[in-house]
C-alpha cells in the first residue's frame, strides 16, 4: 500500500459526503487495518477495524424447514370430506326403499297376514308353557312320600 | 424447489440478514429470532421466490420491514424503559469488560443513531452494497440514501473524535 496520508485525507473527505464508491471504501478499510496510522486519523481507526470485524459475524442458528405436513393436513381433510360424502350417499339409498305399499287393500291383506303370523307362532309358544303341568303333577305325587313316612312313624311306635 | 436449492440460494445472504436485523434489534436472541422468521417467510413463498429477480435484496427489506415492525410493537408495550431486557447477558458481559475498547465504542455510537442511518451504515460499510441498490431496498431514491449515510458517518466520526480525545487529555 503506497497511500499517503494526502489521498486517505481526501478519501475520508469524500466518504463523509458519502461521495466514495466501494473501492474507495475498500482502500480506506485496508489502510485503517494497517498496525499504525498517521495519528491525526488515528479516531478512525476503530470506525473501520468495526466494520472489518462486524463482516465476520454469523448466523448459526438452524432454521426449521418443514411443508409436508401442511400438505399432508390438505389430503387429510380431502379424504375426510369424500368419508363423510361416502357414509351420507349410502345411508340416503338404504333409507329410501322401506318396502311401503302404495296400495291400501293390499297393505291390509300384508297386515293381516304377518299379525296370524304373530298369533300362531305366540301360540306355539304357549303350548309349550303346557309341559309346566306336569311338573306340578310330579309335585301332588311326591305327597304319597308323606303317607309313607306316618306309616313308618306308626310302626317305630309300637316297637317302642 | 427442494431443500438443498432453497438452501443454496439462502446461505449466502443468511448472515446479512443477521447481522441487519442484530443491528436494528441489538439482542442477539431477537435478531436470531427475527432471522429465522425472515427465512421461514421466505420458505413457506418459495414458489414465489423463483420470480423475484433479487431474492436477497428483497430478503433485506424484508428484515427490515420486520425489524421496524418489531421495533414500533415494543414501542407501543413500553418495553422501552426495560431496556435492559432484550440485551442478551452474554454481550453486556463483553461489553462490561471491554468497555474502554474504542471498538466497541463504535458499535454504541451506531446503536445511538436513528433507525434508518443504522440500516443504511450497516448496508453499506458492512455488508458493500451498492448504493442503487441499497436504494431500492429502502424504498428510497438514491440521493436521499447518500445524505443519511453521510449523516451517519459524520455522527460516528464527530463521537469517536470527542472520545479519542478524552482519551488523551
Amino acid at each position: 500500500m503506497v497511500l499517503n496520508n494526502d489521498i486517505i485525507e481526501k478519501l475520508l473527505e469524500k466518504y463523509e459526503n458519502g461521495e466514495t464508491s466501494l473501492k474507495e471504501e475498500q482502500q480506506l478499510k485496508n489502510y485503517f487495518s494497517q498496525e499504525t496510522v498517521a495519528p491525526h486519523l488515528e479516531m478512525y481507526k476503530p470506525m473501520f477495524d468495526y466494520f472489518l470485524g462486524n463482516q465476520q459475524e454469523q448466523f448459526t442458528k438452524d432454521v426449521p424447514l418443514k411443508t409436508k405436513k401442511v400438505i399432508n393436513y390438505k389430503w387429510i381433510s380431502a379424504a375426510a370430506v369424500a368419508v363423510l360424502m361416502l357414509g351420507f350417499y349410502l345411508k340416503s339409498n338404504t333409507n329410501n326403499d322401506l318396502g311401503t305399499y302404495q296400495d291400501p287393500e293390499i297393505a291390509y291383506n300384508e297386515v293381516t297376514k304377518s299379525l296370524e303370523m304373530i298369533s300362531k307362532t305366540f301360540n306355539k309358544g304357549t303350548s309349550t308353557v303346557g309341559y309346566l303341568e306336569e311338573y306340578d303333577k310330579g309335585a301332588s305325587t311326591l305327597g304319597y312320600l308323606n303317607e309313607v313316612e306316618n306309616a313308618t312313624n306308626i310302626i317305630f311306635k309300637t316297637n317302642q | 424447489m427442494t431443500q438443498k436449492e432453497f438452501l443454496n440460494i439462502v446461505m449466502p445472504f443468511k448472515d446479512k440478514v443477521f447481522r441487519l436485523a442484530k443491528r436494528l434489534l441489538i439482542s442477539t436472541e431477537e435478531a436470531e429470532d427475527a432471522t429465522q422468521e425472515v427465512l421461514l417467510k421466505l420458505w413457506n413463498n418459495k414458489e414465489k421466490m423463483e420470480g423475484y429477480k433479487n431474492v436477497e435484496a428483497f430478503s433485506m427489506t424484508m428484515t427490515k420491514n420486520f425489524c421496524f415492525d418489531k421495533l414500533k410493537s415494543k414501542q407501543a408495550q413500553n418495553l422501552k424503559i426495560v431496556h435492559n431486557n432484550y440485551e442478551d447477558a452474554n454481550t453486556s458481559l463483553q461489553k462490561q469488560v471491554e468497555v474502554n475498547d474504542s471498538v466497541n465504542w463504535v458499535a454504541r455510537i451506531i446503536e445511538g443513531l436513528p433507525e434508518q442511518q443504522r440500516v443504511i451504515i450497516q448496508l453499506r460499510d458492512v455488508e458493500e452494497y451498492d448504493l442503487d441498490e441499497i436504494a431500492d431496498m429502502l424504498n428510497m431514491n438514491n440521493t436521499a440514501v447518500r445524505v443519511n449515510l453521510s449523516r451517519a458517518r459524520k455522527a460516528i466520526r464527530e463521537k469517536l473524535t470527542n472520545t479519542h480525545n478524552y482519551g488523551i487529555k
